[in-house]
């Protein structure tokens, strides 16, 4: 069963007068119990993406249906009281965590907020969700800037994780913190999926996190999926010119040679390219894709991709890219 | 955070003066049980002249140590009372400008602008003309005219907070507007609004005291403003009429200026409190 269905979400921000399109027309399903991740550079809208799913951003177009509710017309307490089935794990563990109030108070908010037990109750879940995460028990009377990033971290998937959601939104949860950190954290995350049999959404611009994390994989561009497929099948052929460029720009300790960055800059969502947006700084480009946008095709089963040539590139073929510099 | 504070020597004398000074409101009615307007002595007798008269008499022979002690009554009264009338107008309204925007915060903003386009003195004047010169009249007259730069503060604290991200995790975990405004902003919008509470308090200190002065403040009331009023025009003859009530005014408001830093120290991590 789809947990999440999504059609043509359109989501972005005002930025005086003109309308910065962050999410442009994005459709994919989502089935419980899959870990998604959603690949891309920095400012290709994934983050919004994971927000607008969550309704923290506003939906412009399009339509979310989550558990077979159609929540993008949600308002007031109908709103709030899905979202106690999608929960969100933030970025940064400094900004998530409200610095004036305790970890108890904290944790024990949204149960309040929810009804969910007594007092005496409240208290036995929080103690009992800091144990699974891995943090003292005396952790509760204590304060945010007490706690390390990592432990931070934690305290923020237990708030996430407090309401029993179905579906979590981990936005880079681990991007923010130390490598050593990074495994443990991961862990964490998997080891409690596995419990709770929740779905997740996994939002990163880190490959190796994600070659090691998620089921399938959904890579944006500029606002729009540009490829989607199995774990696998994203590894060993990748299908679209960005998505191969991204492969090859991650380190990888196999090899010796330094990552390779992807040729050109990411245009300004304001000011998109026509055609495919990917074509200024694509290899294979030619005129159809300066006039052309691609649509999202199967090319195996799946695995989708928007590029008007990714049949013409034989499989596991380095594409030219950029020198590196010396 | 009362470490940092009790640290700052500056903070802890003006918070020492500040308590001298409350003292002698509260006790002016046992020490003076009289009205401080009776005229109780022989007119202009010189400070030290007469030791039933410690602060000496004015024209009319009233002594000016009991007006000196139920002036601060007046003064505190409506420096307290004005501020936290300024303060409950402005905090609301710049949390509701400043966290929802659009509309709500239009209408916020073109209500301050119409305040603000109006020097405030002259807006208390006009209030306090139109009503009659009570101190109730009075303290809500200061009041009204006090809640702008608390507006304005309150709403660009709440303007930058919103985008945090506890504050969209508090969305996400389905926090009503009430719960996010009150116990998640607004307890770290606080510490500048706290701040400039203290300066409220003497700004509005010395509005009732220029207020008095012109002799629009309430007749019936002693304050140290009416004092400097009145001996103003013996200011030849007998200046300490004048110096006595204005000395308390400075000190009165020095001694809650030194507070406001003290607390900025203390509240500000910016400034380290390490």
């Amino acid at each position: 069963m789809s947990i999440l269905s999504v059609t043509d979400l359109h989501a972005g921000y005002q930025r005086g007068g003109a309308v910065l399109r962050a999410v442009d027309g994005v459709s994919f399903e989502m089935q419980a119990g899959e870990t998604l991740a959603v690949v891309g550079e920095s400012g290709c809208g994934k983050s919004t993406l994971g927000k607008a799913l969550l309704r923290l951003v506003p939906p412009s177009a399009g339509q979310v249906v989550f558990n077979g509710i159609d929540i993008t017309r949600l308002r007031g307490g109908a709103l709030r009281s899905i979202r106690r089935r999608m929960q969100m794990i933030y970025q940064d563990p400094y900004g998530s965590l409200n610095p004036r109030q305790s970890i108890g108070a904290i944790l024990t908010a949204p149960l309040v907020v929810h009804g969910i037990g007594g007092r005496a109750e409240r208290s036995r879940l929080v103690h009992e969700m800091l144990d699974r995460v891995g943090l003292p028990a005396a952790s509760f009377s204590r304060y945010p800037h007490e706690f390390s990033g990592g432990q931070r971290q934690r305290i923020g998937i237990a708030r996430a994780l407090l309401l029993k959601p179905d579906l979590v939104v981990c936005d880079e949860p681990v991007s923010a913190l130390d490598l050593s950190i990074q495994a443990q954290i991961l862990n964490l995350l998997a080891g409690l999926k596995q419990e709770r049999g929740l779905s997740y959404l996994f939002i990163s611009h880190d490959l190796s996190v994600v070659r090691y994390f998620a089921d399938r994989v959904l890579v944006m561009y500029l606002g729009r999926i540009v490829e989607s497929a199995d774990h696998a099948a994203l590894f060993d052929h990748p299908s679209h010119p960005y998505t191969r460029a991204l492969i090859d720009a991650a380190p990888d300790p196999g090899k010796r040679r330094p990552p390779a960055p992807i040729a050109g800059e990411l245009p300004h969502a304001g000011a998109l390219p026509a055609g495919c947006r990917f074509h200024p700084r694509c290899p294979l480009a030619t005129g159809l894709c300066a006039r052309e946008e691609p649509a999202l095709r199967t090319i195996a089963p799946g695995q989708r991709v928007a590029c008007h040539h990714a049949d013409a590139v034989p499989m596991n073929t380095r594409i030219k890219r950029e020198p590196a510099e010396a | 955070m009362s470490a940092a504070f009790l640290r700052n020597k500056a903070a802890v004398l003006g918070l020492g003066l500040l308590a001298a000074i409350v003292a002698m409101a509260i006790l002016a009615p046992v020490l003076y049980p009289d009205d401080p307007l009776d005229m109780v002595g022989t007119p202009f007798l010189w400070p030290g002249q007469d030791p039933s008269f410690p602060l000496g008499t004015d024209s009319l022979g009233r002594d000016v140590a009991a007006g000196i002690a139920h002036g601060a009554r007046v003064s505190l009264l409506i420096g307290l009372w004005a501020t936290v009338l300024g303060l409950a107008l402005g905090v609301s309204i710049g949390a509701i400008g400043g966290y929802f925007g659009g509309w709500l915060d239009d209408v916020a903003l073109r209500a301050v602008e119409l305040f603000q386009t109006v020097p405030p003195f002259l807006l208390v004047i006009v209030l306090v003309a139109i009503w009659e010169p009570s101190i109730r009249n009075i303290t809500l007259a200061i009041g009204l005219v006090s809640w702008p730069p608390v507006m304005r503060l309150t709403r660009a604290e709440f303007r930058s907070f919103r985008e945090k991200d506890f504050v969209t995790a508090a969305r996400g975990l389905g926090f009503g507007h009430g719960r996010i405004i009150l116990r998640e902003i607004l307890p770290n919008a606080l510490p500048p609004i706290v701040v400039t509470s203290s300066v409220m308090v003497a700004t509005a200190i010395l509005m009732e005291s220029a207020l008095s002065f012109l002799g629009l403040g309430d007749a019936n009331r002693v304050s140290w403003g009416s004092m400097i009023g009145n001996g103003r025009e013996v200011l030849r003859a007998a200046w300490f009429l004048t110096a006595v009530p204005g000395a308390m005014i400075v000190v009165a408001v020095l001694a809650l200026n030194l507070v406001s830093d003290g607390l900025n120290e203390a509240l500000n991590p910016r400034l380290g409190r390490s």
